[in-house]
Parts: structure tokens; sequence; C-alpha cells
């Protein structure tokens, strides 16, 4: 069977583990060739061990495995130069671009906050997802439209994360995402080019299962409180993010566009 | 290769013809069997032609050329009686129920202020109050088969963005929202999810009538389709003038599917950038 994304290509950040790298498999399971970014290094203010270039070698591995493209590039989508370089480094290997993944993202909460956070949550979740459009915009639009989807958080919606610098910062961010993608969903839409947030509850990836956030939420029992979801599962799955991604980038959601996708087993209307 | 939704029993209002029956199709070529209702005679108060059995029987047919069951009926959705009796038997012989589709509404365009009791009441009475009947009627078969299951309220862009000349269709569709959102926190410990859809126009016969032009074109005496495209091309962010049926039958499917397995209490807007 074809699949639905056959012939496309998609542009994802934080591609080397967690929800990235399931998009970039679950995207080339559907035909979709992948330009994969990551930074794959620690940045201070995060407690828990970020990427390494091991992590996003086994997402090019995966990719492989299904027989499609990868242009895998180590890169910081705070740096604007250094992204374009590599966005168009990947397109010119891979052909054209019709799908960007604005996903790479940071937590940088824990019991011993620092005045960093604040800054490095923004500059990352927030600049970096504005760089990773910057830079793919105008060629989304020599290709005659596509498809953007620009990862948020429950965090997005509700005033979750507490009152670190980090956890301020991440909720700020989360929330300018979605004016963002807004902005770019009246911009761009007479380019036929589709731009949504999908907002995931807590998801089984080391940024979330680790040592110090699981600290960090236990600090506070209204913390743990505000976590549980309304359906009976803990936590989601990096797939269950994927396959809604998959829906908002594939022809099934032609008309879909400016619109705030959660994916939350319940969590933000049982608030 | 096996389907989204082998082995499912949908249950799905308004199948007749339009998004119902696009529904229909949609879930049975994934391997859904179907239960459908349709008033299939003329509802009062409405200026469009409602469904005719004809168009009823043509969904069964399209639906068991797909090699699935399919159980039909002509009911009202306003006579929660005949519902029950009716879902409560289909059920019975299909030996489950997974999903529930509330599609089947009326549009009756109308001065806010001007519009007579009749055309509020029929509106409220089919558009609202009948949902409640419809889900009143068929998820506790969800509940009781135990294995969860997904519910989709069809509301619309009018739930969320203002038109003038729909106070009373846009009143029923924004009450809509809190009947699922209410039902999602109260179903989630079945694992049971419910969401709402919001589509903006959709090409049916619903919106393919003159009195449904006038409200896109009030300038017109005659308005015609080309007319009625014009201006809702206006509305639309993407370039677009009106969607398809399918376009609303698929963002349906990932909600019932297992794609969207944790997808509940939500306002899935499938709008064109229509509410931007």
């Amino acid at each position: 069977m074809t699949g639905r994304l056959e012939g496309k290509v998609a542009f994802i950040t934080g591609a080397a583990r967690g929800q990235g790298r399931s998009h970039a498999v679950r995207l080339a399971q559907e035909g979709a060739d992948i330009i994969a970014i990551d930074l794959c290094a620690q940045i201070d203010s995060v407690s828990y061990p970020m990427s390494t270039p091991d992590d996003l070698a086994e997402t090019v591995k995966q990719v492989e495995a299904m027989d499609r493209r990868i242009h895998a590039v180590q890169a910081d989508v705070r740096d604007r130069a250094a992204l374009q370089a590599a966005f168009d480094a990947g397109v010119a290997e891979l052909g054209r671009i019709d799908i960007v993944l604005g996903n790479a993202g940071i937590a940088p909460m824990s019991l011993h906050p620092t005045p960093e956070e604040w800054q490095d949550v923004l500059d990352v979740n927030l600049t970096g997802v504005y760089h990773t459009v910057e830079v793919a915009k105008q060629a989304l639009i020599d290709n005659g439209g596509g498809a953007i989807v620009l990862t948020s958080s429950t965090a997005g919606i509700n005033g979750i994360g507490g009152d670190t610098p980090g956890g301020l910062g991440y909720t700020a961010a989360k929330h300018g995402v979605v004016g963002l993608m807004r902005s770019y969903a009246n911009t761009l839409a007479k380019h036929s080019i589709r731009v949504n947030t999908v907002h995931p509850t807590g998801v089984n990836t080391p940024m979330v299962v680790n040592e110090s956030m699981q600290e960090f939420l236990q600090q506070d029992p209204t913390m743990g409180q505000a976590m549980m979801n309304a359906l009976p599962v803990d936590m989601l799955e990096p797939v269950d993010i994927s396959n809604a991604i998959l829906f908002l980038v594939s022809d099934d959601a032609r008309y879909v566009t400016g619109v705030t996708f959660p994916v939350d087993a319940g969590f933000t209307n049982k608030r | 290769m096996t389907g989204k939704l082998e082995g499912k029993v949908a249950f799905i209002t308004g199948a007749a013809r339009g998004q119902g029956r696009s529904h229909a199709i949609t879930l049975a070529k994934e391997g859904a069997d179907i239960i459908a209702v349709d008033i299939c005679k003329q509802v009062e108060t409405v200026p469009y032609d409602t469904a005719r059995p004809e168009d009823l029987a043509e969904t069964v047919r399209q639906v068991e050329a797909l090699d699935r069951r399919i159980i039909s009926a002509e009911i009202d959705i306003r006579d929660f009686a005949a519902l029950k009796q009716f879902v409560d038997g289909a059920v019975a012989d299909l030996g489950r129920l997974d999903i529930v589709l509330a599609n089947a509404g009326i549009s009756t365009p109308a001065d806010s202020l001007g519009m007579d009791e009749e055309t509020w009441n029929t509106m409220i009475d089919v558009n609202l109050t009948g949902q409640w009947k419809t889900l009143r009627a068929s998820v506790p078969h969800i509940i009781a088969g135990d294995r969860g299951g997904s519910v989709v309220i069809t509301s619309s862009l009018a739930a969320i963005y203002a038109n003038p000349g729909t106070a009373h269709y846009s009143a029923a569709k924004a009450g809509l929202v809190m009947l699922a959102k209410v039902l999602a926190k109260e179903l989630a410990p079945h694992s049971i999810r419910v969401n709402t859809v919001h589509p903006t126009t959709v090409a049916t016969d619903m919106i393919l009538n003159e009195p449904t032009y006038k409200l896109f074109r009030p300038d017109l005496e005659h308005p015609t389709r080309e007319d009625f495209e014009e201006a809702a091309r206006t509305l639309n962010r993407l370039p677009i003038a009106a969607m398809e049926p399918v376009d609303i039958s698929n963002a349906i499917l990932y909600l019932v599917s297992d794609e969207g397995r944790y997808v509940t209490g939500t306002t899935h807007v499938v709008d064109a950038g229509g509410q931007l």
C-alpha cells in the first residue's frame, strides 16, 4: 500500500530521540524523507541529560531501515545561520520540502533552579521555533504549499509548570508558540501552507522520565495532582503525538489550519 | 491491509446523505459495521429538502458494497423512545457498540429577533436536544461493553465564530460543546472519549440552497452557487469556498481510531482557517 506521505520531505528539529525521533520514524513509515536536526549536546541550565550524537545516529538507522532517505545534522535551533545552512543542505540533497515540525524543546525544571533557566528555555522553545519556521518559510512557499506543526504543550493552554524561572519560562514559551502559529496560519494561508500546534500531556520521553523531573513533580503534591489525566493513562507514548501530527500534515487534514490540537488524555478539559 | 476499525460498530445519525453518509462509508471502508438513522422526511421550518427514504437506501447500498453490515431505520432523533428501541435491537444484532457520531442537524437561516417560535424551538429540539437523546440512547451500550469507545458530536464553526442570521443554530451548536466536555469528563474513567468537530461550510444539501446563499449574500435577490462561493471564499483563510464531506469524515476517522486514543474533551476544528 502507498504511504500517506509518499514523495514528501519533512524537516524535524529535536529529532535525535523522544517525540522527534518518533515523528521521523512515523513519517518515514508513510513514505517521507527526513531532514533531521538536533543539538546533541548539553545546555548548562538543563539538569537531565540531553541528546547525544549516538541518539541522532540511531534515528538515522531507524529511518534508513525503512528505505527512506535522511539528512541528519547536529545544529542548534538558537543559531539561525547554522539552522539555515542545515536546512538548505537537506533540501539540496532531498530535493524539496513539504513538512516542517518545530519540535525541539527543553524543560529546565529542577529542585535547584537557576536564573539562567528563563532565558535558555525561551531561546530554545520559542525563539528556536521561530527560527525553524523562518528558515523553511520561503522554500515552502516556492513548493506551492505545505504543513507546519509546532509542538506546544498542555502548558501552552494552562498555567502549569510551577514558579521557578524554568517552569515559568516553559509555560510562557509554550503559550508563545500558539501566537506564532496563529500569525503564521494567517500570513501563510494564501500560499496553501497550513500551520497548527499540538499540545501533549506528559509523554514517555527522556525529557519527562528522568530523576530530576520526577523530583521536581513530587516536591509539591498539587503538582502531581495537576499532572493527572482524565483518561486512565499516566503517560502517553511518543507515537500518540506522531499520529496526531501525521493526521495534521497529511491530505486528511488539507483544510485544517490555525488550530490548537490537544493530545492530552482529557487533561485540559478536566481542569 | 486490515482496516483501522476492524470489528467495530458505529452508530450514525443523519446518515442518509451529506456528511453522515460520507462518515458511514469512510468508517465502513476501515472495517466498521454501521447502525444508521435518518428522519427521511421533510422537517418543519427547514427551507430546503431534507433527506428522503431513497437517500438512506443509497447509504445502505454503498456500505453493503464494501461488504460491511448496516442496519438502518427512518427515525427522528427527537423521538427518544424510537431511538432507544432501534439502537437496543441493532446493538443486539451486531453484537457491540464502539462509536457514536451525533451528526444529524438542520439549518434554518433566520433573523435572530424576528424568527417565529417554531423555528427557534425546532432548531433547539433537533440540533441540541436531539444530540442528547442520541447519546442517551446509545452511550450506555458502549459503557456496558467495557472496552472503551469514542463519541464525536458534530458542532460547527458557528459555535466559535458569530455570523448574523444564525442565533438559534449557533446557540445549539455552542451548547453541544459543553455537552461534549461534561460527558468527556464523566466518561473518561470508562475510557470513552468525547470530542466535537467544527466544520466550516461543507458542500452538502444543507448548505447548497438559496436560503443559505442569501445568508452569505444578503445583497442579492437570488444569489447563485457562484455568488455564494465568492463570499464563502473570503471567510476561509485557505483559498477554498467549501470543503467536501470526506474532509470531516477523515477528521472523525482520526478521532475514533486508535490514532486518537488519548484525545478527549477537545474541540476539533476543520475550518480552512475560518476562526483565525
